[in-house]
């Protein structure tokens, strides 16, 4: 029986391979406190990594034998619009009841509230390999996602009252954008009223674009602060859909992901809770769900390059011309062998992102329950500042390659690529609004460029350089990593000696590219250090790769002047 | 009301995915080369039973194997999908066993156990493909039996009725039955649900004494006293009172004449051109050999 978990060692290296794991179970665990309360907690750290190996392999095998076969008959009847309702594809059920049944639900949250405890790590993992068996079905899944902010930003008896709903299978929905709202956020309308008669909050408005909107849980946000324009009038929301209220118009016809229902939805009325302070619902609750979103988008980008390596590899190996397998020809190897490296070079950053998001994570959470250590509090801060400067990284560069990976992948079929019957057609689609949402691309650069210009980034790269262990063998490459590292800092030196904001963002792709590069060249090279029967090649070809993608923004930077800009602006 | 559920289940050779070096020389299973699995349909009726447990809250689920100490593995399986208890029945005296003499034992064992329902049971295993375990346990406890059953309609607990579709040759029957009874669960009924992440950690260590090593013993058992969970039942054939003359290849009357190694061989072959007169002769060859028709 295939299995997308223990087919691929790959992953399991991601789960094992850092130090940071350690402490990353050691938190998560508050040293095993749980060990004689749960029937199924860890009784240490060997015992926890055994559970989640375990648990990997269990979804593995729902992922290849579930989930991936359903794909296609998902995409093509997707979900429809009965009554105000979603009705998702039949197979989509399917999926569910198999996630559902596995328990595969409030993965990360706390077994007091019947979650499974799994640090971020773990959940990443489970999360790639649901969006290589279906992206769509991945979006639907991991919107559990959601429950992380009402975990830390809701009160305790709202925790008690959602967090087991969703640990038991129900599914949730964070209602941001609308009509005149999209990757400008402060201009959100829907509004939310307080009844003296109803004793609680109502919304009225509508939202669009909404992923699974029909879910049993909603985050919503909402303008509760009359006659505000910006951000600072906006506020969460818990809606139940158990209250009634929330009915959805229709459900977009879109390019991919067809198993996801994205909803438009017509708020009359509805009965919501507050969640957390008022006014802080965009300037800090929506910031923290779309970071930990942005990660998951990462996760489900290297699920979709996995799947398009896989489809492409499988192709090339079975597919003859001028009597010989395509495999065996540069042209075809190449782009295998580049899709491979993008593939690994992508996933050891995502892997590196979601370490560091768990242990400022946990340590987040346990200052909820007493006061921090000094030591605790410069640990927490050092790693949510790496955990914020990589999530942009990660997310950006993993949907840009999944993209790459998917148009290559057809690229290798040939015209059969083009025809609908093969898979890739399926993540071609898939995988382009990976980088569209939850933040484009363009704005993960946004989001990046304070790390660039405040030297975060040239400092991470040189010490990433100093502490990874990288084997002898790859002593010039790694001197080829040290040049595109002085490449990067002359490159951001001469934007910053300009003091021109506009010079500096329009350079800021080619910067934020370059700062990546670097980074996952060295991830790579350690990974290949302490597995190069698992990573040598992909080692040599993404440094190769990321050294010419390096030179080639460097020369850009290099040459670029603000007068240029002239010929670019409208 | 609560039902008492026995689920019947082997662990076999995984013969759907054959090798090259799946059969040696001798003809005989090379059971080295072929990963021991789950008997397919045992998880089908695994199914039924979990269907039942969530319709009759309460219920329990005894999960019974016989084999090796390692067939321990079905009984894991099948508490990280919801069963609540196992037992391994095992011992030297009990290999070579045929149906009559495997049928024997297991039924020994229900007896021990005492309080049941419903038994399933996988139609058949794929190892031996006789499908003669299940009928024969009922006629040795004296029960009413189903088999090819694809799904349980309904069961009326005061009645104590149950109502079950089968698959028969060119179509479905539905049949009533009393209980307690034996049901064999036919390939095409529901697939086993997969495992349950929170079960499989609580449950990943329950073994059998059998499968501890020595060194350990003590210290596992120890363990495992403020966790029973982690003890799955191990019988010998004095557990349960069995006679020994009727277990094993002692009580095993079949025997296994000769084992051939077929191997197919094209022998001959021919050149059709497109032309009419071939393709016909050819259809005229397959229809009067009933490859086709």
């Amino acid at each position: 029986m295939p299995n997308f978990y223990s087919d691929h060692p790959e992953l399991k290296f991601q789960l094992e391979n850092s130090p940071l794991m350690k402490r990353i179970v050691e938190l998560k665990e508050r040293n095993y406190a749980d060990k004689d309360t749960f029937d199924y907690a860890p009784q240490n750290f060997e015992d926890a990594m055994d559970s989640y190996d375990r648990v990997c392999e269990l979804t593995g095998d729902i992922c290849a034998n579930i989930i991936a076969p359903n794909a296609e008959a998902v995409d093509a009847e997707g979900p429809h619009c009965e009554n105000g309702r979603v009705r998702y594809a039949s197979k989509t059920y399917e999926n569910l009841d198999a996630t559902v049944k596995a328990g595969l639900c409030g993965v990360t949250m706390p077994r007091r509230y019947n979650g499974l405890n799994f640090p971020c790590t773990a959940y990443t993992i489970i999360n790639e390999m649901i969006a290589t068996a279906d992206a769509g079905f991945e979006n639907i899944w991991s919107l559990q996602d959601c429950i992380e902010t009402l975990y830390e930003f809701g009160d305790e008896e709202q925790r008690k009252k959602y967090v087991p709903r969703v640990c038991a299978g129900e599914t949730m929905s964070m209602d941001l954008t609308e009509p005149d709202a999209g990757s400008d956020l402060q201009s959100v309308m829907l509004k939310a009223t307080w009844s003296e008669k109803d004793n609680c909050w109502l919304l009225n408005g509508c939202k669009r674009f909404i992923t699974n909107g029909d879910s049993d849980i909603h985050l919503v946000l909402a303008r509760s602060e009359e006659g505000t324009k910006d951000g600072r009038g906006l506020s969460m929301f818990i809606y139940d859909k158990n209250q009634g209220g929330v009915n959805v118009r229709r459900i977009e016809n879109k390019l991919g992901i067809h198993g996801s229902p994205t909803c438009e939805l017509v708020y009359k009325n509805a009965k919501a809770e507050l969640c957390g302070s008022r006014k802080l619902g965009l300037i800090k609750y929506v910031m923290a769900l779309m970071n930990g979103a942005r990660l998951g988008i990462a996760a489900q980008s290297v699920g979709i390059s996995a799947a398009a390596y896989e489809e492409g590899l499988a192709y090339a190996k079975d597919r003859k011309q001028f009597g010989n397998e395509i495999i065996n020809f540069p042209a075809v190897y190449d782009m295998l062998a580049i899709m491979k490296a993008k593939l690994d070079a992508g996933r050891t950053l995502l892997y590196q992102t979601a370490r560091y998001v768990d242990i400022y994570k946990c340590l987040e959470d346990i200052e909820r329950e007493r006061k921090l250590t000094p030591e605790e509090r410069a640990e927490l801060k050092k790693f949510s500042k790496l955990a914020d400067a990589f999530t942009p990284l990660s997310k950006g560069m993993n949907s840009e390659y999944a993209n790459q990976n998917t148009y290559d992948c057809i690229q290798i079929h040939g015209g059969s690529g083009f025809m609908l019957e093969y898979a890739c057609q399926r993540l071609y689609r898939d995988a382009r609004i990976t980088s569209i949402y939850e933040g484009t691309t363009q704005l993960q650069t946004v989001a990046a460029i304070r790390y660039v210009t405040n030297g975060f980034y040239g400092q991470v790269i040189a010490d990433l350089l100093a502490e990874t262990e990288i084997a002898p063998e790859y002593a010039a490459l790694k001197a080829r990593v040290e040049k595109m590292a002085e490449k990067y800092n002359a490159a951001v030196a001469k934007v910053d000696e300009l003091k021109d904001d506009e010079f500096k963002d329009f350079c800021s792709r080619h910067l934020y590219e370059m700062a990546a590069d670097t980074v996952m060249s060295i991830l790579i090279l350690g990974d290949a250090t302490k597995r190069p029967d698992l990573f040598d090649n992909s080692a040599r070809v993404y440094v190769r790769y990321a050294a010419a993608e390096v030179e080639k923004h460097s020369d850009f930077v290099a040459d670029a002047q603000p007068a240029d800009l002239a010929n670019y602006r409208k | 009301m609560a039902l008492n559920i026995i689920v019947l289940a082997k662990q076999v050779p995984d013969t759907h995915n054959v090798g090259p070096d799946a059969m040696t020389p001798e003809g005989t299973i090379n059971r080295a080369a072929l990963p021991a699995v789950f008997n397919p349909e045992d998880l089908n009726a695994l199914e039924q039973a979990l269907r039942l447990k969530e319709q009759f809250p309460g219920s329990t689920i005894k999960v019974v194997t016989m084999g090796l100490p390692k067939s321990a593995e079905v009984v894991r399986e099948s508490l990280f999908r919801g069963a609540d208890e196992g037992f391994v029945i095992t011992d030297r005296c009990l290999g070579g066993a045929d149906t009559l003499a495997t049928s024997y034992t297991i039924s020994q064992a229900i007896r021990k156990i005492g309080k049941f329902d419903i038994i399933l049971g996988g139609r058949q295993a794929i190892d031996g493909d006789a499908a003669q375990v299940g009928p024969q346990i009922a006629e040795k406890l004296g029960l009413t039996q189903v088999t090819y059953a694809e799904e349980i309609i309904s069961l009326d607990e005061k009645a104590r009725k149950i109502v079950i579709k089968r698959h028969i040759d060119g179509g479905v029957e539905t049949v009533e039955a009393p209980l307690p009874l034996v049901v064999t669960v036919n390939g095409s009924a529901a697939p086993c649900r997969p495992r349950n992440a929170k079960r499989v950690m609580k449950y990943k260590n329950a073994t059998v004494p059998a499968e501890r090593p020595a060194e350990q013993a003590e210290a596992i058992a120890a363990a495992n006293a403020a966790k029973p969970y982690l003890n799955i039942t191990q019988w010998g054939a004095a557990d349960i009172d069995a006679d020994l003359k009727q277990v094993g290849k002692a009580g095993s009357p079949t025997n296994v004449k000769a084992v051939q190694n077929i191997v197919f061989k094209a022998k001959e072959s021919q050149t059709l051109t497109s032309s009419d007169a071939d393709v016909e002769n050819l259809m005229v060859e397959l229809l009067n050999n009933k490859i086709i028709g």
